[in-house]
């Protein structure tokens, strides 16, 4: 290939030029070139290696469907692998190199593997690489996964970087009455006649250019400009460098629009693309057709591309690709093509399949002839043609040329109505599939629907556009050539060695498809992966057909009979980081901040994630270690008083006359006749009799009560409320509603709790036990005039009570709290203390609850009624749910009490080294009241039925056996004497 | 049938591939088989090949009503592993595990089982306890290759990951199941079919049932797109299509709900990240693996509601993108190549089915939520033994349709009866 | 995306709702027999095709919907509310 830029003519800008680096030299090109055509330009040839046998490739096409030029663009952090040169718009400073290739892809030592090409045959791996050569002994995998290091070595495309990327990346969301995709003479036409008629109209082109086919049209410019003008005049909103990638339900589509990717220095305000969402009312799809190549000997070799992309080359980039070309064709669209090289001054000689066929003046036209093979080195300098022997080839003439450019067919992109389901139809007088038909509102125009001349395909987008809006349309008829399409897929003769290439990047010839069709692989889904067709980076634009083809011609049937591979989105590959957007790094998951989270972190709150919460683990001081900050922490509590925040805990407002039924149902212990001022400690199980969560409710009037959940589960417990309240129990007359963002709520406990409070309430204030005695309930107005909640409930077992104040007095809560408390000789803490707290209590969290208990198991069966029905009652009668021999909450000590033991132990009788064990340890901490380390957990039977008999807590993966005591699950102050003092 | 070997390779690339034969046979459906399987998946496929194999039952069909494979074979993510915790699955998943291992030289055809570990992130000190519980019992339930990892380790091993500490849910550990890792799934249909035809199973595609012929408790024959075929037993295999025919037998409900699950692969990269790898905290889920090719492997959640399409939607292509982000941060200029979805069954528990029916002679394999590819050797070795035998091995014995009205309920989760739960 | 018509508050993405199950389950009543839960809980007649089935409009007013979808092709055919009374008063007011 001798490829020159011509002084004049083509759509770059001259008086722009620019400067890029490929494989760290330095090459010039013009504003408007694509990295492709300014390569072309400065003569190189092979710019990429393929998948499998590392064959030198040039640049195939001038479009998304290229499979020759893939290469990395950029550096360090922002180095991406697998880019198209095709589509990289070029801009100063461009940084580019070869991939997949060492040392570099002018000179690959990788390509050694073509010169075993001869066994790499379709799935070869498959049959070997099992055991040691050459009769695969062996058992196991680690043969193989001795050859799959080297494999995964030689596999794979370019190298990602391994940095974050550090650019971002927008979503935006948007709605349409009509989205165009495509912007040729077509989707210009469709986006002008919906708009005109009042609609609200997006039109959206991957190119940097709009006008499709018209760009590479010099004759045409005048009609692009005023459609455009037009377009624009009429309102419609138009994105360029925008991918159309998928079509989704009701009528969504996903856009990438690359927005500074052919920046030199972008506008750091910016994004480097932004993902869309469009909700579209209908869909025009304008999205033109693909070339597509012929298999025969060589049809790799750089020098060889689509005809339609020589014609890209010259009238848009102004490069001549060639001098010497020969064009092989099938079809009326190489006339144009061979007509502008010839003008343009290249020796053009027109090869067409065709036994008739018509040349423009200075173009020698050859009829009957298809490529057979090519030859040259680094670049193609000849090909030998074979002419048409009865239904086969034979052998013909040697062509010497620097350019051979093929057109085998036209494929219409209908890519995005097949993500909808719409099955693809073959059309055999027009060698092509058609968008199957659909329900939905998409309408396929231009050549997308096989059109292929340009009036009509103007005049398919008026109609489309009016179908769009609904109304009646004369549709445009496929077809437009002259003379019909002789479709030619495979040229060989007997005793051809050459491979021919069906899916190029993937290394996928000819004989790889019969094979794949003597193995039985003979449907399309078998084929594409057996032989790994079409799944490279450009999804089979190029050979998908072919490949049909040739196994339709195998089998002796027809292309529909093969099937149709359904297209899967993206339609060409989208960043994931444009798909995650702005949702990463520390804004991955929304995180949940309590009303006093600023107020913890001040006083010295090392915080730990509970879910979407942060909380408080622990307070330390200077010096501290986590381990004596919970321990002092718990300590204090038990001794004095301590403050926790307990903000995070759900809080559902249950209202309305029915409402203590409601809760009736819902919790698996009586609620009816709760008194007014008074908590109650609920059960509530699913559907299944599993305990699904548990927590305290107040009954702050006859008719409105207060229950809390767990943090973990507070959403669920919502939701599940409201589907029984509107689906099931639609007669009572409750509404509930989520306030846990509206209260700061603290838990004070300890035997100085009821002083610290005390001093923080307006003087005067009763919270005696007489008045409010365990599991009382009371309205308070704190100093200041702070109105909220207060109710003796204990967590830690020690005299305690939860206070609540509106969110936005939460800190000055703690601002009254806090000095009492200090002064008493008190301390804030964590949940790692809370832990340790409820641990020597033995009151259960989510560690116990864990979706698989029963409300006997965790030691609550007492809280089941059986005086009503509620959730759950009835399915917790299962048999499997009631044996005796099932694990339940139990307290465990070590058996030398210096010892420590972990949580995810499992509880196994001594003499017994496997199996799953007797139980398992839940949460352990140590036990500052206790003086040692204790744990909960369950073991079948319970506690009673392993008194006195050691027990192993073994933990292989992480410290080994510990000999352990079974105890009753409450610890610590068993009779409650200290939270009801 | 020429032996797959590297022999053989060599000598049909000198001799121009011509002595590779069919894998497998296409032949006309027979009016009537012993055992008539339907669905020519991995569960299918495999359960023919054992029956054949092991229980030397002859005269056995598999009925696909399109191409082998073409279900949910095709379309997982190839993650085999056996880290489940619950009894039942437990003992389960380990011997397909180990029936995976020697899966190659068994059917000799290279299934590509790459024991590269399966590594999940943990991110609290209640995570670590709650997985050290099910590695533990996997360590003395015979799986030696169940570790934790602390960071440090971890980080050796898997360089790439997000340990930045601005990150939202920062890693401070791992569990890792060393033998699990990711297998070829075209391969593992090709090669299960090829060998079972060599032993003289039926595979028939393009066959399609429409309808069952049924006597008192039994079914006595198949219609199907390729005529009337009778059978001694009949087998369903049909993930994504279960209730469909289970209502074609008259049999009413099943705990069963299907659900799409969609899959991702990116462009091909030279190697980045050697190893399995899962995530799945603030309500995400996530998992990823490269492939031999080279291809970024990943998925996530279900799209939550049930659906019978084979096609995604935009919300968890999101949501997994974010979740790959934040796991991988490297992948931001990395490229999605495809997506796609499988229609699975979910069941009420998370757990399959494989057992007898209220009908005689008609066996049911089902509910194989996310599990279905790891199972595919023991859900076919047991299978066939159920369907030889017609009596469930104590194996399956807790993977019957009764389970849940005596009260088991084989729930890793714990998330309870809500079938989109078990993802 | 599916697109539902919520009747509280307009055409919104699914991603705003939260799928349910099954809406033709009539659950029994508190004190009915295993059985009848059992079935009630965990069988499903996982219909492929034309379904009435739960969303809650999680992310906007939170009201449980009965939507008739197509589960072969995410068609919705009808979006009205779960809780009786109030579809009704909507239907009224049409």
């Amino acid at each position: 290939m001798t490829a020159r830029r011509l002084d004049k003519g083509g759509r770059i800008d001259r008086s722009r030029p620019v400067s890029f680096r490929w494989d760290d030299k330095t090459y010039g090109g013009f504003g408007g070139d694509t990295l492709a055509s300014a390569l072309m330009a400065n003569g190189q040839t092979i710019l990429g290696r393929s998948f499998k046998y590392h064959r030198p490739r040039g640049i195939m096409s001038a479009g998304v469907e290229e499979s020759g030029a893939i290469v990395s663009v950029g550096a360090g952090a922002r180095h991406e692998p697998n880019v198209k040169a095709t589509m990289e718009e070029l801009y100063d400073g461009l940084e580019a190199h070869g991939q997949n290739a060492w040392p570099n892809v002018r000179f690959d030592l990788g390509s050694v593997n073509g010169l075993f090409g001869r066994f790499f045959s379709a799935g070869f791996y498959y049959k070997t690489f099992m055991g040691l050569p050459p009769f695969e002994w062996g058992r196991g995998t680690g043969i193989w996964m001795q050859y799959e290091k080297l494999i995964r070595k030689a596999a794979g495309m370019g190298t990602a970087s391994r940095e974050p990327d550090p650019d971002c990346y927008d979503h935006v969301h948007a709605f349409c009455d009509i989205l165009v995709v495509g912007s040729g003479p077509a989707g210009l036409n469709a986006a002008l006649t919906a708009a005109e008629a009042g609609r609200d109209v997006m039109l959206v082109e991957q190119d940097f250019e709009l006008g499709g086919d018209y760009i590479n049209d010099p004759g045409a410019e005048a009609e692009r400009t005023a459609l455009i003008a037009a377009v624009e005049r009429a309102g419609v909103r138009v994105l360029t460098r925008t991918t159309a990638f998928g079509l989704y339900d009701s009528g969504v589509a996903g856009l990438v629009e690359r927005v500074t990717d052919h920046l030199a220095t972008p506008d750091r305000h910016l994004p480097r693309q932004r993902f869309w969402t469009v909700r579209a009312g209908a869909t025009v799809l304008a999205t033109g057709a693909i070339e597509r190549s012929i298999a025969f000997g060589g049809n790799d070799r750089p020098g060889v591309m689509t005809a339609s992309a020589a014609r890209s080359y010259l009238n848009r980039f102004g490069v001549l690709p060639g001098k010497r070309v020969v064009i092989a064709t099938t079809n009326d669209s190489t006339l144009d093509v061979a007509c502008d090289l010839a003008a343009a001054g290249a020796e053009v000689v027109l090869a067409d399949a065709r036994d008739n066929a018509d040349a423009p003046t200075g173009v020698k036209l050859r009829t009957g002839l298809a490529p057979l093979v090519t030859h040259g080195r680094r670049s193609v300098q000849g090909v030998t043609l074979a002419s048409r022997s009865g239904s086969a080839w034979a052998k013909a003439s040697r062509e010497a040329c620097d350019l051979l450019l093929v057109s085998g067919g036209w494929s219409p992109v209908v890519n995005l109505s097949s993500h909808r389901g719409a099955k693809p139809e073959w059309k055999a007088d027009l060698a092509c599939f058609l968008a199957g038909p659909t329900e939905e509102p998409i309408h396929m125009a231009g050549s997308a629907n096989g059109i292929w001349n340009r009036s009509d395909c103007a005049a398919s987008g008026v109609a489309a556009a009016r179908l769009a809006m609904g109304e009646q349309a004369e549709v445009v008829a496929p077809g437009g050539w002259i003379r019909p399409i002789r479709p030619v897929y495979e040229v060989r003769v007997p005793g051809t060695k050459a491979k021919a290439f069906v899916d190029p990047q993937h290394d996928v010839t000819a004989d790889d498809v019969h094979l794949a069709h003597q193995e039985g692989f003979v449907s399309v889904e078998h084929l594409k992966r057996y032989t790994t067709l079409g799944m490279a980076t450009d999804q089979g634009k190029m050979g998908n057909v072919i490949g049909l083809a040739l196994m339709a011609e195998a089998l002796g049937r027809e292309v529909p009979a093969v099937g149709t591979t359904r297209f899967r989105p993206p339609y060409t590959p989208v960043a994931i980081g444009a798909l995650a957007g702005r949702n990463v790094g520390h804004h991955f998951k929304p995180l949940r901040r309590t009303p006093l989270h600023d107020w913890n972190l001040r006083h010295g709150a090392t915080m730990t994630e509970a879910g979407l919460w942060q909380r408080p683990w622990y307070f330390a001081r200077e010096g501290e270690t986590i381990t004596e900050a919970y321990i002092r922490e718990a300590t204090t509590v038990r001794d004095t008083v301590g403050i926790c925040d307990v903000s995070s805990l759900g809080k559902i407002a249950v209202q309305g006359p029915d409402a203590a039924e409601f809760l009736n149902r819902v919790y698996s212990n009586a609620f009816a006749k709760l008194a007014v001022g008074r908590a109650r400690y609920g059960i509530m199980l699913r559907d299944d009799g599993m305990v699904m969560d548990d927590g305290t409710t107040w009954r702050l009037g006859e008719a409105d009560f207060l229950m809390t959940t767990t943090t973990t589960n507070a959403g669920r417990v919502m939701v599940w409320l409201e589907e029984l309240l509107q689906t099931r129990w639609s007669d009572l007359r409750v509404h509930v509603t989520s306030v846990t963002d509206l209260w700061a709520g603290v838990s004070v406990a300890g035997p100085q709790a009821r002083n610290v409070i005390a001093a923080s309430l307006e003087d005067g204030t009763d919270i005696s036990d007489g008045t409010l005695p365990f599991m009382g309930v009371a309205p308070v107005t704190l100093k200041g005039g702070i109105q909220g909640h207060i109710a003796r409930i204990s967590f830690s077992g020690e005299l305690a009570y939860e206070l609540y104040v509106p969110a936005d007095h939460g800190e000055e809560m703690m601002d009254l709290l806090w000095p009492a408390a200090k002064a008493a000789g008190g301390c804030l803490y964590g949940l790692e203390a809370l832990g340790a707290l409820r641990i020597e209590k033995g009151h259960v969290t989510g560690a116990e609850l864990d979706g698989r208990v029963t409300i006997d198991d965790a030691g609550l069966g007492k809280m089941a009624s059986t005086k009503k029905p509620f959730i759950g009652s009835s399915l917790r009668q299962r048999p499997e749910l009631t044996r005796a021999d099932r694990p339940c909450l139990v307290g465990i000590f070590p058996k030398d009490r210096s010892q420590t033991f972990n949580g995810g132990a499992l509880l196994c009788a001594t003499n017994k080294a496997t199996g799953f064990g007797e139980g398992w340890i839940t949460a352990v901490t140590h036990s500052p009241a206790l003086g040692h380390w204790i744990g909960l957990g369950y073991i079948a039977g319970g506690h009673e039925a392993w008194a006195g008999k050691t027990v192993t807590a073994t933990d292989p993966v992480r410290k080994g056996d510990v000999a352990v005591e079974i105890v009753s699950p409450h610890m610590f102050d068993p009779e409650g004497a200290r939270m009801h003092g | 049938m020429t032996r797959f070997t590297a022999w053989n390779v060599f000598w049909q690339g000198i001799t121009g591939q011509k002595g590779w034969t069919r894998q497998w046979r296409d032949p006309e459906p027979k009016a009537h088989y012993d055992v008539v399987i339907v669905g020519g998946g991995l569960h299918g496929l495999a359960t023919a090949y054992y029956l054949s194999k092991v229980h030397g039952v002859q005269n056995v069909a598999v009925l696909e009503k399109g191409w082998i494979g073409g279900g949910n074979a095709g379309r997982n993510t190839t993650i085999v592993r056996s880290n489940y915790a619950q009894p039942g699955n437990r003992e389960f998943y380990e011997h397909s595990l180990r029936l995976w291992e020697n899966l190659s030289h068994e059917l000799n055809y290279n299934v590509m089982f790459s024991q590269r570990s399966h590594i999940a992130l943990l991110h609290s000190p209640g995570a670590i306890d709650a997985a050290s519980r099910n590695y533990n019992t996997m360590r003395r339930t015979g799986t030696p290759d169940a570790e934790i990892w602390d960071l440090p380790t971890l980080k050796r091993a898997v360089p790439h990951l997000n340990y930045a500490a601005n990150a939202r849910f920062p890693i401070i550990g791992a569990a890792v199941q060393k033998r699990a890792g990711t297998a070829r799934h075209d391969a593992v249909v090709w090669g299960y079919a090829r060998a079972a035809d060599a032993r003289g199973v039926d595979i028939i595609q393009n066959c399609k049932v429409e309808g069952l012929a049924r006597e008192g408790g039994r079914i006595t024959a198949l219609d199907t797109t390729r005529g009337r075929i009778t059978a001694g037993k009949v087998a369903f295999a049909v993930a994504g299509s279960t209730s469909l025919l289970w209502q074609m037998a008259g049999l009413g409900g099943l705990p069963i709900e299907s659900h799409k699950l969609q899959a991702f692969v990116s462009e091909p990269l030279k190697p980045l990240l050697d190893q399995v790898v899962v995530f799945g905290m603030g309500g995400a889920h996530f998992y990823i693996s490269q492939s031999d090719k080279g291809g970024m492997v990943f998925g996530g959640d279900l799209d939550w509601y049930k659906s019978y399409a084979q096609r995604g939607n935009l919300p968890i292509v999101q949501d997994v993108a974010e979740a790959a982000m934040s796991v991988l941060p490297c992948l931001g200029r990395v490229k999605l190549l495809r997506h796609w979805s499988g229609v699975v069954d979910m069941s009420m528990d998370g757990t399959h089915f494989i057992c007898k029916t209220p009908l005689d002679n008609l066996y049911l394999n089902a509910g194989w939520n996310y599990g279905g590819f790891k199972a595919t050797p023991a859900s076919g070795w047991w299978f066939a033994d159920l369907i030889a035998n017609d009596r469930p091995a104590p194996m399956i014995a807790s993977f019957d349709l009764k389970r849940f009205e005596r009260g088991l309920q084989i729930d890793e989760r714990g998330a309870g009866p809500d079938c989109k739960l078990h993802g | 995306m599916l697109r539902l018509a919520c009747p509280f508050c307009g055409l919104r993405d699914h991603s705003e709702f939260s799928y349910g199950g099954d809406g033709s389950i009539i659950y029994p009543a508190l004190d009915a027999p295993v059985q009848d839960w059992h079935d009630a809980v965990f069988l499903r007649d996982n219909v492929c095709g034309r379904q009435v089935e739960t969303w809650q409009h999680v992310h906007g007013c939170r009201m449980w919907l009965l939507v008739e979808r197509d589960t072969l092709t995410h068609e919705i055919h009808s979006v009205r509310p779960a809780h009786s009374e109030l579809a009704s008063t909507l239907e009224g007011a049409e």
